[in-house]
């Protein structure tokens, strides 16, 4: 129970971030890092306590096994996370080029 | 089976403009032209000759516990043919549109992995799967809005990404605690597992995946990324994101979830009439203070939206109806006024409303067809907004909702006076024009042609005779929230 609530906090840093920081880098961290919980969050569906990889041998037949599905996901979720960030920090780079700052609030043309 | 080939002939059609087409851009226009004729015309066909059946295909042969299946009902094949309707206009009005821009092979690569993350969204019976589609649009989408190269697009393209990355992360816990209470991620699994479950729980999966595809529909307190994400992005695909993306990625998994899976808990229908409401009016009174044209437009979006998810929080037959109905007639017609929007632009280089004025002589048909998408957003009869908003108006008072009815009616008449404004100062104003160096070409004309002859075609699908072949079909599927599972287990077992 404990890990899940700290997965959550974990999650919720993230949020504070995103709502509060004002650097492009620094927003993209904490969109990193909320994105980071909620895969651990997937991933910790598939643990068993005191049970082995999910491959079959002839050692540990019979034991339980963790659930391989969430791992399987989780690698899927990884790669487009990483997509993702790397779009955003190529945005950030030609946001950068565009106003000379980093500081959302001076990137002002759009509003209404 | 033709249901792989909605997703495999895009993505292939991306990958071979990347590979092959290099600098030849009439390779890539041909290529994506090909592949989406081919989607349009698949989808005409197997909703011909579907025959109230659901197929599903097992990819890979893989059956349902183990594997993944695509799935196949009217409800799914009339989001297909309205997405490859508007991808083809828009591409249409992308050969000479997006000429001046930048690369053209690299627009056409991602127009097409956006048509994949779309197709593959409405084809799915995986949950998983499903946002793995949704992420692939998304990105491609992030990638096409930013396409211009101006700041203020990389601005809107960065704002759009980091909501998108939050709703997916939203809608990513919803997908884990589902999968760790029912284990499984097939849709009509889940439907199956979830009445034996803590209703508690259900609600508040159902809450996190109401707040996850209310952010990429955009309905009202998740919709502030909408009208700069619109507003920046090309015409065409201010059209695409505007006319389909926000209904396939938003919409489409709403009704999917909320109706099939879920089986339409009335708290929610309570919660998305009141999010619908609350879309028509604030979204109407956003759009009726905008002098910029394409931001107005992208207002007048959530507005319209909000009526979708108002026939859908009726949950009866008739608001569904109205529902299915008004989504395919926004569709078109926003669409629509996006190219009018996307033309003046090209000719005069401003979107400002002020600036615009006499347009009419100088620009006739964009000028005429731009009347009848106005006309048909503000629900004038004989064109195909009048009567979903009537049916949407009727569907409310016979479910005993008249406060809501009068939202409706009176959103719908500020959404005629704010297209009043756009027709007083935007094509028949003071400001005189001098001949332009850059008139839109043949086949600009032809995409708005076509979109405003459906304007008016779309008005008969709701006679009797035509309507049991269109709509009554998706509307049984939306409704029978049941059959679902019994279709979707009934072919695979």
């Amino acid at each position: 129970m404990i890990l899940y609530l700290m997965c959550f906090a974990l999650f919720l840093v993230g949020l504070y971030g995103l709502l509060t920081k004002r650097d492009l880098i620094k927003i993209i961290l904490s969109s990193a890092i909320m994105g980071y919980s909620t895969n651990l969050f997937l991933v910790l569906f598939g643990y068993r306590r005191d049970a082995t990889y999910a491959i079959l041998t002839p050692n540990n037949s019979g034991q339980a096994m963790v659930d391989p599905l969430p791992q399987a996901l989780v690698l899927t979720s990884i790669v487009i996370e990483l997509g993702i960030t790397a779009l955003l920090v190529a945005l950030a780079i030609r946001l950068y080029q565009k106003y000379g700052t980093f500081d959302i609030t001076k990137m002002r043309s759009l509003k209404g | 089976m033709i249901l792989p080939y909605f997703v495999l002939l895009p993505l292939l059609a991306a990958f071979l403009i990347a590979l092959l087409a290099g600098k030849k851009d009439d390779w890539a226009i041909a290529l994506s032209f090909m592949a989406t004729l081919s989607i349009l015309a698949l989808s005409v066909f197997g909703f011909i000759t579907m025959r109230e059946q659901t197929f599903t295909y097992a990819m890979s042969g893989w059956n349902i516990p183990i594997g993944i299946c695509l799935v196949q009902d009217a409800l799914s094949l009339f989001m297909l043919f309205m997405i490859s309707l508007i991808a083809l206009t828009s591409l249409c009005f992308s050969v000479q549109y997006i000429r001046h821009l930048a690369q053209d092979w690299k627009y056409y690569a991602l127009f097409m992995l956006l048509l994949t993350g779309m197709n593959g969204v409405v084809v799915t019976g995986d949950l998983f799967n499903l946002y793995v589609f949704m992420e692939i649009a998304l990105i491609a989408a992030f990638a096409l809005v930013a396409y211009g190269c101006r700041a203020e697009e990389y601005e809107a393209s960065f704002k759009y990404a980091i909501m998108g990355g939050f709703s997916s992360s939203v809608i990513l816990i919803a997908i884990a605690l589902t999968y760790s209470s029912t284990s499984t991620l097939t849709l009509a699994g889940i439907a199956q597992a979830l009445p034996g479950l803590d209703q508690r729980l259900v609600m508040w999966i159902a809450a996190l995946f109401l707040v996850g595809f209310g952010l990429k529909a955009a309905a009202i307190p998740f919709h502030t990324w909408l009208p700069d994400a619109h507003s920046s992005a090309p015409a065409p695909i201010s059209s695409m994101l505007s006319g389909v993306l926000i209904k396939a990625l938003g919409i489409y998994v709403l009704i999917r979830l909320f109706y099939n899976v879920f089986n339409a808990p009335p708290l929610f229908m309570n919660l998305l009439l009141i999010i619908g409401s609350v879309s028509i009016m604030l979204g109407v009174f956003l759009a009726i203070g905008q002098w910029d044209l394409k931001r107005l437009l992208a207002y007048h979006s959530i507005s319209q939206i909000g009526y979708i998810l108002l026939g859908l929080g009726l949950a009866t037959p008739l608001g569904i109806l109205g529902a299915v109905f008004h989504l395919f007639n926004h569709a078109i017609f926003k669409s629509l006024l996006f190219y009018g929007a996307g033309a003046v632009e090209m000719v005069l280089g401003t979107r400002n409303l002020k600036k615009m004025g006499k347009l009419a002589h100088l620009l006739p048909i964009t000028a005429g067809t731009n009347m009848v998408a106005s006309l048909s957003i503000s629900g004038i009869p004989p064109f195909n907004g009048f009567f979903s908003k009537l049916i949407l108006i009727i569907a409310a008072i016979q479910a005993g909702h008249p406060v809501y009815a009068f939202w409706a009616i009176l959103g719908s008449l500020l959404t005629l006076a704010s297209f009043m404004k756009v027709q007083r100062y935007g094509f028949y104003g003071e400001v005189e024009h001098q001949k332009p160096n850059i008139m839109p070409g043949k086949l600009i004309h032809a995409a708005m042609l076509i979109l405003a002859v459906i304007c008016l075609l779309s008005s008969l699908f709701i006679v009797p005779g035509i309507r049991e072949h269109t709509l009554d079909p998706v509307v049984d599927v939306i409704n029978n929230k049941i059959h679902y599972i019994e279709l979707v287990y009934g072919r695979a077992l």
